[in-house]
């Protein structure tokens, strides 16, 4: 039980200091649970890395659903998870109330005209960043170029086509390619196999 | 029913977001945009408060959109819904099969998913910039400049590019915000 409080106030902490996305949290995460405390191994934390990045949802739950299991099963996982989510929660649920309010106010409305431009060189970049981390194979650029494209056309001439949409056909074309792909390997294998 | 909606629409958005926060950006947009809950301004607003406030900005938009629409309960269960797909996967990932990053058709499905979202979010980005700067949202809109945000944009891309150059590390995107908050303040008040 002990155990169990700790972690609820190490998620608690970690979700109310990570600002920037989910990829600060990591190394807080490390700092916590590897370096400190020793819960868990060097190995083991580059799995749970290695997981939370490749399944869909904020990496910042899926890690602390993942940490909270690996410590004390279900349970930790509800609670980690909760308490991750508590300061977020709690920071915008008091800032929802207000708001609107706040932004009648001439220069924060004015400061909030600047931050819309902000905001769009924030994505920009995310976007750029990540293009630059992807590996440029043929069908990566094709797929990014296409979605790029497509959902500009589409939102300027007011068609209706949901970013999931994008999502499913590269993740089926991309399993299609993979099982083509295998397929001939065994065929060759199997030729092979045949002559000798 | 809002609640129940709420639910369901963030629920649909944890499931399919691959790619952190910004990655579903644009789901976030087109569901908002759909439903009515938020103007597009309004949105890019609280993008900002999200990405400058801790915690994951998933969860502060669902937080965010559910009490402008249904107050505690709204926010609560567009939280929920958006925690939830996570929080089961990693659950059954963990308990059942740890190694499933590994296996070579889920790498082959994780790897094409990957660049999808990297044009997600560029065209994101630029739907975002037309509208902003020319008030363009479709073909037939009167276009406008707003030259202030150009001035503004390309201020905070100066500034970002030399940061990197000299600190070899990407800008801190509230200290970004900060700066155009000011721009804005000496340019449109």
């Amino acid at each position: 039980m002990k155990k169990a409080i700790k972690l609820f106030f190490i998620m608690l902490k970690i979700g109310l200091f990570t600002f920037g996305g989910g990829y600060a949290m990591i190394a807080l995460l490390e700092n916590e649970f590897v370096s400190k405390r020793n819960w868990m191994s060097d190995g083991e934390f580059a799995e749970m890395v290695a997981i939370a990045e490749s399944t869909p949802g904020p990496i910042a739950i899926n890690a602390a659903t993942y940490i909270g299991y690996r410590q004390k099963g279900v349970f930790g996982a509800v609670l980690s998870t909760i308490a991750v989510c508590i300061p977020s929660f709690a920071v915008i649920y008091v800032i929802s109330l207000f708001f609107n309010e706040f932004l009648k106010i001439a220069w924060v409305a004015a400061a909030f005209r600047g931050i819309q431009a902000g905001v769009v060189v924030l994505i920009s970049l995310a976007g750029i960043k990540m293009f630059i981390k992807m590996k440029k194979s043929l069908f990566n650029v094709l797929v990014a170029a296409a979605t790029f494209i497509c959902m500009i056309m589409f939102s300027l001439f007011a068609v209706d086509f949901s970013s999931v949409f994008y999502i499913l056909i590269s993740a089926v074309s991309g399993l299609l390619i993979f099982l083509v792909k295998r397929m001939r390997e065994r065929k060759k294998r199997s030729e092979n196999n045949d002559i000798s | 029913m809002i609640y129940l909606k709420l639910f369901l629409t963030f629920l649909k958005i944890g499931a399919v977001s691959f790619g952190g926060g910004y990655g579903m950006i644009s789901l976030i947009r087109e569901e908002v945009l759909a439903a009515g809950w938020l103007p597009e301004k309004e949105l890019v607003d609280f993008i900002a408060v999200s990405e400058s406030t801790p915690g994951p900005v998933a969860v502060n938009m669902a937080t965010f959109i559910g009490s402008s629409q249904a107050g505690m309960t709204g926010a609560l269960t567009a939280t929920a819904g958006v925690v939830l797909p996570s929080f089961i996967i990693i659950l059954l990932i963990a308990a059942l099969v740890k190694k499933i990053a590994e296996y070579a058709g889920v790498k082959a499905v994780l790897g094409a998913v990957t660049p999808a979202v990297t044009g997600l979010i560029t065209a994101t980005a630029a739907i975002l910039f037309l509208s902003c700067v020319t008030g363009l949202r479709t073909v037939g809109d009167r276009a406008t400049c707003d030259w202030k945000a150009l001035i503004i944009t390309a201020i905070i891309l100066l500034v970002a590019a030399v940061y990197r150059k000299i600190r070899k590390k990407s800008f801190p995107p509230a200290l970004l915000l900060l700066i155009s908050g000011g721009l804005g303040i000496a340019l449109y008040l």
